[in-house]
């Protein structure tokens, strides 16, 4: 666990970037810091491996306070991401990712085998090993900054904006791959990050800091969406907060009316599309009882005929949901709760 | 005015005076001046560059020693320790300095701050910031500043003959002195022939030291 103990930080200057921040970042999970511009979450998130002193309070991480130890050996225990990876353009891929165990007095040779595997894990093939930061795209680079991270093993993960600089297909496919990832390894992880949507789909805790370095709310994506503490947060949060906080709920409830006639499918069941006066339009897209209600009250709304087919296991059409079906649903649940 | 001087097997016997020989001596005080311009310069530069404590010592040093004329410093350095090698080198060492001075703490002060960052934020001591990413990652920087302080200290290592030592400037004095144009055309030939191979050699050196990473394109 790392604890915020009424952290303070002013810049030489006095500007304040940080405000009597307490904070707890809750062990094997992701906390996000996440708010606008020049709120104190990357000044916070440095002070956790000394990138950054506080000027008052102290930050503990299980219990011990960070300031009684060894700078270089603090941070050998604690993965740092960054911004457009950071990585050193004078040594191979390899051997980025190999850094920290040879910092750690671990040989050459066992640091780049054991690095090969970390290649693999994040998503890099072998022949990556051999080639230089220059000679790779951003998502690339930001997969080696993740994968130098972990090279250590350590129990903590520092993320500074990680995936803000490569392209939203590209952040979509590394989100997905950091969610699993993250999954197995359960670290404790903080991110930073000033994109809100990021911080719900990521965080299992977002801390959403304010203007001038103090903390708004802390919560679950879940708490954040469906109770904002006050009008920052839930502007932050955005006005579509109440389509978004559906992805929290899960479609395995959500009655489904029988398949009507004008749904055309093929010999195995699955859904081919709805007839039309031109032939078949298609569907669109379908849910299993695993999606969220945010999916299928999207493919509600995007469909021809403002239905959303549910399928099983093997594909086959075994349900459809109406707009209006939705609507109940969400009332009923609603006087329910 | 002709080549007969250069050309003339004579002259390239390994006897004293002969260009060969004045070649050596004149490679000679090169690389001393380099070698000593190098210890102090490049320590001082490296530590400006690194810490950001100074920087107005590498930008006004580097000027003043690029303004300082070579043969009037070495005139005054002759005046103050008399004749000898020491004089001469004083005086090739402060031209040196300044491109070295000035190239390391320029490389340094132009690193990608995201990468220096990383290396502290992984757990470099400073010590390894400095020679494990900062150094490697100037290096092109700092060779192109070493390559232009050789080119100037093989052309002006020819003042050593002005007073009295020898070096390649001994053929442009002595033949001067006896109106000897052949052999000054040969000096001035061979000095140059000289500053060109000297750069190739350091460029291969370049290319050897300098990380492929740092040149690589996708």
């Amino acid at each position: 666990m790392i604890t915020f103990d009424d952290v303070v930080k002013v810049y030489p200057g006095g500007s304040t970037a940080v405000d009597h921040v307490s904070l707890e970042l809750p062990t094997g999970k992701m906390t996000v810091l996440v708010g606008p511009s020049g709120c104190g979450k990357t000044t916070s998130l440095r002070m956790i491996n000394r990138m950054i002193s506080p000027t008052s309070g102290r930050v503990l991480i299980d219990g011990k306070d960070i300031a009684d130890q060894d700078e270089a050996l603090l941070r050998r225990g604690i993965g740092y991401v960054i911004q457009h990876a950071g990585l050193f353009p004078h040594r191979t891929v390899l051997d980025n990712v190999a850094t920290v165990p040879v910092l750690l007095g671990k040989t050459r040779r066992e640091a780049r085998t054991a690095a090969l595997g970390l290649l693999e894990r994040v998503g890099l093939t072998e022949e990556f090993a051999k080639r230089y930061p220059a000679q790779l795209s951003g998502g690339q680079q930001q997969r080696v900054g993740v994968a130098r991270a972990l090279a250590a093993d350590p129990p903590i993960m520092l993320m500074d904006e990680p995936f803000s600089a490569v392209d939203p297909v590209v952040r979509e496919g590394l989100h997905r791959e950091f969610l699993r990832l993250q999954q197995d390894l359960g670290k404790t992880i903080a991110m930073v990050t000033h994109d809100i949507d990021e911080a719900i789909k990521l965080g299992d805790v977002v801390a959403i800091f304010r203007q001038g370095g103090k903390l708004a709310q802390v919560g679950t994506p879940q708490e954040l969406l469906t109770a904002p503490a006050d009008d920052f947060v839930a502007e932050f949060v955005g006005r579509d907060r109440g389509i978004r906080s559906l992805s929290f709920d899960s479609a395995a409830e959500l009655p489904v009316g029988e398949l009507p006639a004008d749904l055309v499918l093929d010999e195995a069941g699955r859904p081919l599309g709805w007839k039309s006066a031109g032939g078949v339009t298609p569907t669109g897209g379908t849910f299993t009882t695993s999606d969220s209600l945010r999916l299928v009250t999207d493919l509600a709304i995007s469909s021809p005929v403002g239905t959303a087919v549910r399928v099983n296991a093997e594909g086959a059409a075994d349900g459809v949901v109406r707009h209006h079906d939705l609507a109940d649903y969400l009332a009923t649940r609603r006087a329910a709760s | 005015m002709n080549l007969d001087y250069l050309f003339d097997a004579a002259h390239w016997d390994f006897s004293t005076g002969s260009i060969p020989q004045l070649i050596v001596s004149h490679l000679w005080y090169v690389f001393l001046a380099l070698l000593i311009g190098l210890v102090i310069a490049l320590p001082v530069g490296l530590y400006i560059g690194h810490t950001g404590r100074g920087s107005f010592i590498a930008i006004n040093a580097g000027n003043a020693g690029r303004s300082l004329p070579t043969l009037g410093l070495l005139m005054l350095m002759v005046t103050l320790l008399g004749l000898g090698l020491l004089p001469v080198l004083i005086a090739l060492t402060v031209l040196v300095i300044p491109p070295i001075l000035t190239s390391a703490y320029a490389g340094l002060r132009t690193l990608d701050p995201g990468v220096v960052d990383a290396a502290k934020g992984v757990g470099m001591r400073p010590m390894q910031v400095l020679f494990r990413v900062e150094l490697p990652m100037a290096l092109p920087v700092l060779m192109s500043g070493f390559r232009s302080a050789a080119l100037q200290v093989v052309a002006t290592a020819t003042v050593a003959a002005a007073v009295g030592l020898g070096g390649l400037g001994r053929l442009l004095i002595d033949g001067l002195a006896v109106n000897d144009y052949s052999r000054v055309l040969a000096g001035a030939i061979v000095v140059a022939v000289l500053a060109v191979l000297l750069d190739l050699v350091l460029a291969l050196a370049q290319r050897w030291i300098v990380s492929p990473g740092l040149r690589a394109s996708k």
